[in-house]
Formats: C-alpha cells, structure tokens, sequence
C-alpha cells in the first residue's frame, strides 16, 4: 500500500531504550507502518515519555515530560509506538492534569490516538497479514502494560501468524511479568532476578529458538537474562521479525 | 506485632534462599490462580458481578456512617451489643474486658486478620487468658509461634514435616507421644485435641467476612466448621471486624459472598457461610449466651475521602496476592506485617506508617495482575503510586534516586540535550560491550549486571540514523 495525502498522518513514538539500545525496532516500525499506508513522521523534540518519574512518584516532572509529548505530537492523526509500556504512559497523562483542564483535554486526546504498534495495525488500520519470513520457532512474552492497560494480546500473534516459516510456541505464564519494571530491576534486583529466572525457564522450556516480545525493557532483561545463563536462545523485538528485518543480530548478541 | 517492613530487603533475600518456602510458593502458584481462572469460567456474569461488588461497596463508603449505625441498632435489636474501638489498644481492651467479664480462661478462635493486626493473642496471654486458634493453617502457626504468611492459608509457607515436628514437640503434653507422618492422621490428631478446647472454651472470638446493617447479623466464610463450633459452643462470642466490612443489605453480602470464594479459593461458595444474629433465643437448640461486635477502625475513617479510600472496599479474598509475582517469589512474611502483597502493600503504609513501610508500594513492577483479579476492582498499582508520591513529597526515598530522577528530568526536558546524551551513552556502550555485544558489569548498575548481562546498543542512535536516512530520502 502506499502513502497519499488521505493516508494517516503517524507520529512514532521511538522510546528511549529502542533510540538507544535498538533502532532496528524503530525502523522496523516505520516499515511496517509505512506498509499498512501511513504516512510517518518522527518528531525531533520527543524525548521521554515520563514513566520513570511517574512510578517514582515525582507528579511535578511527570507533568512536565508530558507536557513535552503532547507538544512534540500535536497535529498528528495518530502516535503509534513499539511499547505497550510507554504508549500506556500516554494514557495515564489525563491523571496528571486533574485542575488544569486545558491540559487535561489535550492530553485526553493525546490518549485517544495513542497506540502500541502491533495493536494499531491490526485494530486501527485492519491489517490481517504482513509480508515476511522468518524460518523458525517463536515464543511470545506479554508485556503487562501492553497486555493489561492496553489490550494487546492477539494482535501480535495474529500477524506472527502470517509470517512463512514461522511457528509459534506458546510458553507458560506468558502474561506474567519478567520482573523488569522499569526501576524496580535496580531496586530489588534478587526478587527481578528470580521473577526473569522464572521467565527464561518457562521460555526455554517451549525449545523454541527465539523469544519476542513487544516492550524493549522486557527484551533487555530477558535477554540480559538468557545471556547470563549461557542460553542460546535469541531475543527479538516482535516489529523486527514481522517487518521482515530479522536478519540483524538478535539483542545482545555480537556482531557479525 | 513487630514491623519488619523497614527490612524488607532483607526479609525477602532470606526468602528467597529459603529452599522450603520456595517450594511452597511454587505450589501456590500453580494451585490458585488455576482454579480462580476454572471457577470464573463456570460463572459467565461474573464481570458484571465484580462490577456490581465494586458499585455496592462504593455506595456502602458513601454512607459508611449510616449504614455502620444501622448495623449497631439492630445488633442491638437482636440483644447483642456493638462497641467501638478507635485504634488496636482500645479493641484489645474491650474485648479483655468482655473475656473478664464472663470469668474466661481459654477463648477459642476463628480465623480473623484484625485479631493480627491488633495482636490479640499476645494481649490475651499476658492477661492470664489462653486463646487458642481453631483454623488449621491458624493453630500450626501458633503451634511454631509464627504469623500468618497469606491472608486465607495462613500457614501456605509451612511443609508437611514442619507440621509433623511442631505437633510432636506440642502434643506431648497431651499424652500423643508417636510423630505422625501423613495429613490424615495429622488432621485427626488436631481434631481430636482441638475439640477439647472447643467445648472447654469460656469465649469465642471470630472475625466478620460481613457485618449486614439491615439484618444485624455477622457472617463468617470457612471450610472447616471451626467458625461454627466458636461462635456457638462458648458462653459468649465476639465478632471482631473492622468498619468497612459492613454492607447494607443481604442480597448485598451474597453478591460479595459470590465473588469472595471464586477469587479465592475458586470454590463457587465456602463450605460453611455461618450468620450470627444476636445471642441464644429462648428458642434456639444452642448458641452464646452473650453476642458481642467490635467493630475497628484503626485509621481507617481517615482513608475516607482520600486516594486510598478504594482500598476498604477489600474483601480480603487474596486474589492479589495469589497472583502476584513479587509475593510469589519472596512469600508473605517478607512484607514485615500483618498483610501481605499488593492489598498489604497498599494498607500496611496507612495503618503502621508509611515511613516503616514504604518499600513495600515500591516492590512492586506494576504489572497489574491484581487488579486485573481483584473481585471489587480495587486500582492497587494506582493507589500504590499515590504511597510513593506521598513517599516523594517527604523525601523518603534515597537521595542518589532522587538526584537521579531530577537528571533524567532535567536531560529529557530539553530535546537537544536529551539527543547529545542518548548519543553519548549509545556510544560509551556500545564500547563497553564490545565483540560480544553484551556488558557483564557496568559501574553504578550493579543492580543489573549482578544477575544478567546488559545488551550492548546496536551503534548510534535511531535519531541520528533516522536524520541521515531522511537526509537522504530528502
């Protein structure tokens, strides 16, 4: 499909951890939008989505970050991110701006057309299939953000779904956490390590050779995690093999 | 009760090299939330129905003043008394008082959280009077000289072998001198002990699942009958229940009696749903002689109004914890007080102060399980936000968190500076993993790379590649 005038007009929401620690996501996303006909732009003033301070409970700076957002991604018909967890910070914003109804209206119709990846391909866009390949078994991790304030469960597998060669495993307790969130890794870094040690298991345990999911924070501590334990299990984001650019090294692993 | 909370870093690195609990957990994990998710399945309404529990116990806080008055005249009506207690002191007091009334001895007692919260049996015993608990998981605790670990099955952290030594060691005294090895011949032996106690019991105290205003009546929810045989057999019974458990009317209780075992237990109804009102009729075949409520605020009244107010609608069902993944790992006592996991982490902060509890609504990763299973639909993560904002604003936490939160706010307020950083960390990274494209140690995120390594970025930025591509598309 191609972009024309009437397509939507997209702003992706990159998210800090895939400009920093994996821009193929972010590419892949533009590809996979770009396939579904929109129209993407990448606003340069985007930064953070504010999460960080807004689990610390640091209200003042939350407000701030959001208000950051909304400005970068005004005008746009959609914001459509990688992330179940910083696209559902999106739909917290209203929350912040309980006596400041200018605000809170703008952030409300932030909300409104805010969307995770995969969800606003299938659900807004009413795309049933993608063009790739990927020869190989997959497991699928429910990002609880994603899954819980979001929504998003079958559309990542009903696309996987349409990928040839691919086979997917379900593991078990795929919608419980991988015990990142966010700084509670850091935090509590022995009740993280047991919750991602459940995690890895449950994912190795299906044999399949690689684990994706749709949130780059369970990604790099699944991964990190997997890692350790001298797993050859491969850890992708679930964009890179639905927009068919799972030919790049898998998270953490070397180059070439 | 002693708070430990403060330790809860601690508490849960004993926890979680403890071999024995964590098979314990293992078994909760995989036991309850499978036969909430089976009994769920069976019951099609049972969305609307949590949407019911949720609207009724809002309109019950609403007027939580009427209804809780509605509640004394009829006990009252019914021959049975109500008293207040403001805090734990004043309702360990009445209830001394009411024990010395009556010339008790020994009180039996059913399965009651607040009895924990105000630490009942401590009081009880240093007043000369020897409470003794009747629920199974209850007694082996008391037999070990524990706490509860979990709000329904007090004694889920306890194996087969630990109950086997703790009997052998306290069932001497009763002439059982052999060391039983099975459940049943257990059970038989605590039966057969046990009901001893209940016939010689002066006092029997419950807790209250409901307090019914229109009716007066309390209700209590077992699966053993030991309710029943307290609150019947002694001369006088005390049901101990603090405020919000009252709900107006009958039908009221049966919409939350139809959520409480399905989100617990995953029974569709408890095996025994026992209501007290009043004492003995002139009628009646038995029951107490005297039928006493107390009723517990222990700040309580003050959540009314607040952030927190959502929080009284718990029916104490464990749904949360039972499906929360944090609990899961470290158990309940890590949490340093009467309640655990997410309902704990939520109410332990306003009832012992925040300032001692406040890891626990930080140990949490938000998933939002609970609420997800939560029969009133109780916003846990929410109000466990509002704890660390409140922990914010006193500047409780540590300052390097702090100072580093300012940081991140500072850098992602201004685009430009968040671009040179992010390019800046990309790169220092990037190094830093080097061939293997992952780090196994980072200085200042030992947090991390104790336990796993940190995934290397690809190379640069995705603005900065995204800015060259578009460079070229232009």
């Amino acid at each position: 499909m191609t972009a024309t005038h009437d397509s939507p007009r997209v702003g992706l929401f990159v998210t800090c951890l895939v400009d920093v620690f994996r821009p193929s996501v972010g590419f892949a996303s533009v590809r996979l939008l770009e396939a579904a006909g929109c129209r993407v732009e990448v606003p340069a003033s985007q930064t953070c989505c504010g999460q960080p301070a807004f689990n610390s409970g640091d209200r003042g700076d939350s407000r701030a970050f959001a208000r950051g957002v909304i400005e970068a991604f005004d005008g746009y018909d959609y914001v459509v991110g990688p992330s179940g967890s910083c696209i559902g910070m999106l739909h917290h914003y209203p929350e912040l701006f309980d006596d400041d109804s200018d605000w809170r209206k703008r952030a409300s119709a932030l909300a409104g057309r805010a969307f995770e990846l995969t969800s606003f391909l299938v659900d807004v866009m009413g795309v049933g299939s993608v063009q790739a390949c990927f020869n190989g078994s997959v497991t699928y991790h429910d990002g609880c953000s994603g899954l819980r304030e979001l929504g998003v469960k079958q559309q990542p597998r009903a696309l996987l779904e349409t990928v040839q060669g691919l086979s997917l495993v379900e593991m078990d307790e795929s919608e419980v956490c991988c015990g990142f969130g966010g700084t509670f890794c850091v935090k509590y870094p022995e009740i993280s390590n047991r919750m991602v040690s459940d995690k890895s298991a449950h994912a190795t345990a299906t044999g399949a050779d690689t684990l994706l999911a749709g949130d780059m924070g369970c990604l790099l501590n699944m991964a990190g995690k997997l890692a350790r334990e001298g797993s050859d299990t491969r850890v992708r984001h679930v964009a890179e093999v639905l927009a068919d650019m799972a030919d790049t090294p898998a998270i953490g692993e070397p180059k070439g | 009760m002693d708070v430990t909370s403060p330790a809860f870093k601690d508490n849960a690195h004993e926890a979680l090299a403890d071999p024995a609990l964590q098979r314990a957990l293992r078994n909760l994990k995989a036991g309850f939330p499978g036969k909430r998710a089976a009994a769920i399945a069976r019951l099609p309404e049972f969305e609307a129905l949590r949407d019911a529990g949720r609207d009724l116990k809002n309109e019950t806080l609403a007027n939580l003043d009427f209804y809780l008055e509605m509640f004394e005249q009829n006990v009252r009506e019914h021959g049975g008394q109500v008293h207040w207690a403001r805090d734990a002191d004043e309702a360990r007091k009445i209830i001394l008082g009411i024990c010395r009334d009556a010339g008790a001895k020994t009180v039996t007692k059913g399965k009651s959280m607040i009895s924990e919260e105000i630490a009942l049996n401590e009081y009880l015993d240093e007043h000369g009077i020897q409470a003794i608990e009747t629920d199974l998981g209850e007694y082996i605790i008391q037999l070990r000289n524990e706490h509860p670990s979990h709000i329904i099955a007090p004694a889920i952290h306890v194996n087969l072998d630990q109950v086997a030594d703790a009997f052998y060691a306290e069932h001497q005294k009763y002439g059982k001198t052999k060391r039983l090895e099975t459940p049943p011949e257990l059970l038989k032996e605590a039966r057969e002990i046990l009901r001893a106690k209940f016939l010689a019991a002066d006092v029997g105290i419950t807790g209250a699942n409901f307090c019914i205003a229109e009716t007066g009546s309390t209700v209590i929810v077992t699966n053993e009958g030991n309710g029943d045989l307290t609150q019947i057999l002694p001369r006088v019974h005390i049901a101990l229940a603090s405020l919000e458990k009252v709900v107006p009317t009958l039908e009221d209780a049966m919409v939350l009696q139809r959520l409480l075992a399905r989100s617990a237990t995953g029974q569709e109804c408890s095996v025994y749903t026992t209501f007290s009102t009043g004492a003995k009729r002139p009628a009646d075949p038995d029951g107490p002689e005297a039928y006493h409520v107390v009723l517990l605020d222990n700040g309580r009244s003050t959540m009314i109004g607040t952030e927190f107010q959502d929080m009284l609608r718990c029916i104490r069902c464990s749904a949360c914890m039972n499906h929360c993944p944090v609990y899961g790992a470290i158990g309940g006592h890590a949490y340093g007080w009467v309640y655990p996991g997410p309902m704990g982490s939520v109410l332990t902060p306003q009832l012992v102060g925040v300032d001692q509890a406040g890891h626990l609504p930080n140990a949490s990763t938000f998933c939002g399980r609970c609420e997800s299973v939560c029969p009133v639909r109780i916003p846990l993560p929410k109000m466990m936000r509002h704890w660390r904002e409140r922990e914010f604003e006193r500047h409780l936490q540590p300052s390097a968190y702090r100072y580093g939160l300012r940081a991140w706010a500072y850098v992602a307020s201004r685009p430009w500076l968040y671009r040179r950083v992010a390019d800046i960390a990309t790169r220092l990274l990037r190094i830093l993993g080097g061939r293997k494209g992952r780090l196994s140690r980072l200085p200042l995120a030992s947090g991390w790379t104790e336990w796993r390594d940190l995934p290397a970025p690809e190379g640069r930025t995705f603005q900065q590649l995204w800015a060259m591509q578009r460079g070229k598309r232009a």
